[in-house]
């Protein structure tokens, strides 16, 4: 007597999930959940993929070719095609660091009053002309960046201050102007989606526009604007061409700004050509891309701590 | 002229080619609740936002008429709108505390009309809190962020840090629709404290709020107003046909 019934059942079942796989929003949502499922996991593999990769390679420096971490982070000398070869990376460290912090300094006030100026005294044109111009900046090419900083700023601080004119301060000129883009738009986007109930509070206590705008609206959107800042400066770390190619690229600590000097990106792009795979020279480089790799990291953990304090 | 502490004669109010406010006239007695109600879109909140030149910060916005405070004009050019805005506060319909302390929320004021000393900021901050009736709820944390307030302590610290700049006047714009019941009736209990110091006007959706706090009552229609008289007249016996119509939820 159980068995049919049990047949039953089962039948029944088997006729439940047929009817439901005909049903066509099913299939959709199925189809959507792959689908991106199917997404997600190649940009996760392949960003595991590249973490991976430099990570081994950079790694191999420390294991096999015994070079010590606080050599490579502290030392002075880089001369990897030495009798002794040396790989010391502090010039670099130092180089992509004071370029990148010295562009943000630059180009944070500069972006920060652009986007004030845009979206709180002439938003009018500020939406219409300037943003499209700002993000057409976006856009220019690193090399042609790099062109006109070989023809233009090289030569004026040439002109200006003694030396050759490459070095740390050009490089950190041209990559103001690379991440000006970046920190005006964030900045912009932060300021005109600050709520007009606000800024009508402080109108209505009798603040005049610039009594609201830096002590309204700019302390209420210091966390996005650092976040526009700190992106910024990721970009100017990571930026190899155009640095490279007003920077002068000699291996050391340079005296003064307008001394030839070297980032970590310029560095990795001019040598990784001239050398073997596998080779403790290349191996070397990929530690300093690894140290880039560990940079952004931190970069991104900057923002995202930004951005919780910004959603306080 | 000297009997009362606003007067608005002749307002006009274009969005480009809209006319949103076709000429309103109307005083304001001091010490008292006057209460703007009407169908959504007739061009109260308009109205009040001109009273103190809010209108200004929209870009294609523009009043005409005379609006007279203590013996002066404010609609006009050359009129100091930072001095003006000191003498008439506001309140919003959701509130707007700055991401700031509480104790810093009013203190804002004062400061940019040059109180520096910090027991006067410090008196004033007690002070404005306790006509507030929030000073035993904060007390304790003035120095934490105003955003932590909730939803009704939040707008009874906007009323609040309008007061700390001693206006003659407060315009509210529906300062009560967004909170709950409990909140609503400290909000309305505060109103009818306030109205001792200042004259109140106050835009609001809700009949029964505009009969409990108001002196007077003007109900707005299309741009104009329908009928400006005692709120006890207007709710038991309107002259015109369309108050009616509206206070016994006939339309609107």
């Amino acid at each position: 007597m159980e068995r049919p019934a049990v047949k039953d059942n089962h039948m029944e079942q088997q006729g439940n999930r047929a009817r439901k796989v005909v049903k066509p929003h099913v299939v959709e949502e199925w189809v959507g959940k792959v689908y991106t499922a199917i997404c997600i996991l190649v940009l996760v593999v392949t960003i595991g993929a590249i973490v991976y990769f430099v990570s081994s390679r950079g790694l191999t420096t420390f294991i096999k070719d015994g070079v010590s971490l606080s050599g490579l982070l502290g030392g002075l000398k880089w001369d990897p095609e030495a009798d002794i070869p040396l790989y010391g990376a502090l010039p670099f460290i130092f180089g992509s660091f004071s370029t990148s912090l010295l562009a943000a300094l630059i180009a944070a006030p500069l972006g920060v009053c652009a986007a004030v100026f845009m979206t709180q005294i002439m938003p009018g044109i500020g939406k219409r002309i300037l943003q499209p111009v700002i993000e057409l900046l976006a856009g220019i090419p690193s090399v042609v960046f790099g062109f006109v900083g070989l023809s233009v700023i090289v030569p004026a601080l040439r002109s200006i201050f003694p030396g050759q004119g490459i070095g740390i301060a050009a490089g950190a000129i041209v990559l103001s102007l690379m991440i000006l883009p970046t920190i005006t738009t964030i900045a912009t986007d932060a300021l005109a989606g600050l709520s007009a109930g606000l800024k009508e509070g402080s109108y209505a206590l009798g603040a005049t526009r610039w009594q609201t705008i830096y002590r309204i609206v700019i302390p209420t959107t210091l966390p996005a604007l650092l976040t526009g800042v700190v992106l910024g400066m990721s970009r100017a770390f990571g930026e190899a061409l155009a640095v490279q190619m007003v920077i002068g690229n000699s291996p050391h600590i340079p005296h003064s700004l307008f001394e030839s000097a070297s980032t970590l990106t310029s560095v990795i792009t001019l040598d990784m050509g001239n050398t073997v795979m596998g080779s403790a020279h290349n191996n070397a480089l990929w530690s300093l891309a690894l140290i880039l790799l560990a940079m952004t990291f931190v970069f991104v953990f900057v923002v995202r701590f930004l951005e919780r304090r910004k959603n306080r | 002229m000297e009997t009362q502490s606003l007067t608005a004669k002749n307002i006009h109010v274009h969005y480009g080619e809209k006319e949103a406010i076709k000429g309103v006239s109307l005083d304001f007695a001091p010490r008292e609740v006057t209460a703007l109600i009407g169908p959504s879109g007739c061009g109260k909140s308009t109205f009040l936002r001109s009273l103190n030149r809010m209108n200004d910060t929209i870009d294609n916005a523009r009043v005409t008429g005379e609006i007279w405070i203590d013996g002066e004009n404010i609609n006009e050019p050359g009129v100091d709108v930072v001095l003006l805005r000191q003498k008439i506060g506001m309140v919003w319909q959701r509130p707007n505390p700055f991401h700031k302390s509480i104790y810093e929320n009013i203190a804002f004021g004062p400061r940019y009309h040059g109180i520096k000393n910090k027991k006067q900021l410090d008196h004033i901050v007690e002070d404005c809190l306790r006509k507030a009736a929030l000073w035993d709820e904060t007390k304790d944390r003035l120095h934490n962020s105003a955003l932590a307030l909730s939803g009704g302590q939040q707008q009874r610290l906007c009323i609040a840090r309008s007061i700390a700049v001693k206006p003659k006047v407060i315009l509210m714009d529906e300062p009560a629709s967004a909170l709950d019941p409990v909140s609503t009736a400290k909000v309305e209990e505060l109103i009818s404290e306030l109205k001792q110091d200042y004259t109140i006007v106050i835009v609001t959706h809700n009949m029964h709020q505009a009969a409990r706090v108001s002196d007077k009552t003007a109900f707005f229609y299309m741009g104009k107003v329908v009928e400006y008289d005692r709120t006890e007249k207007i709710f038991t016996n309107p002259s015109e046909k369309a108050t009616d119509d509206y206070i016994s939820g006939r339309f609107g």
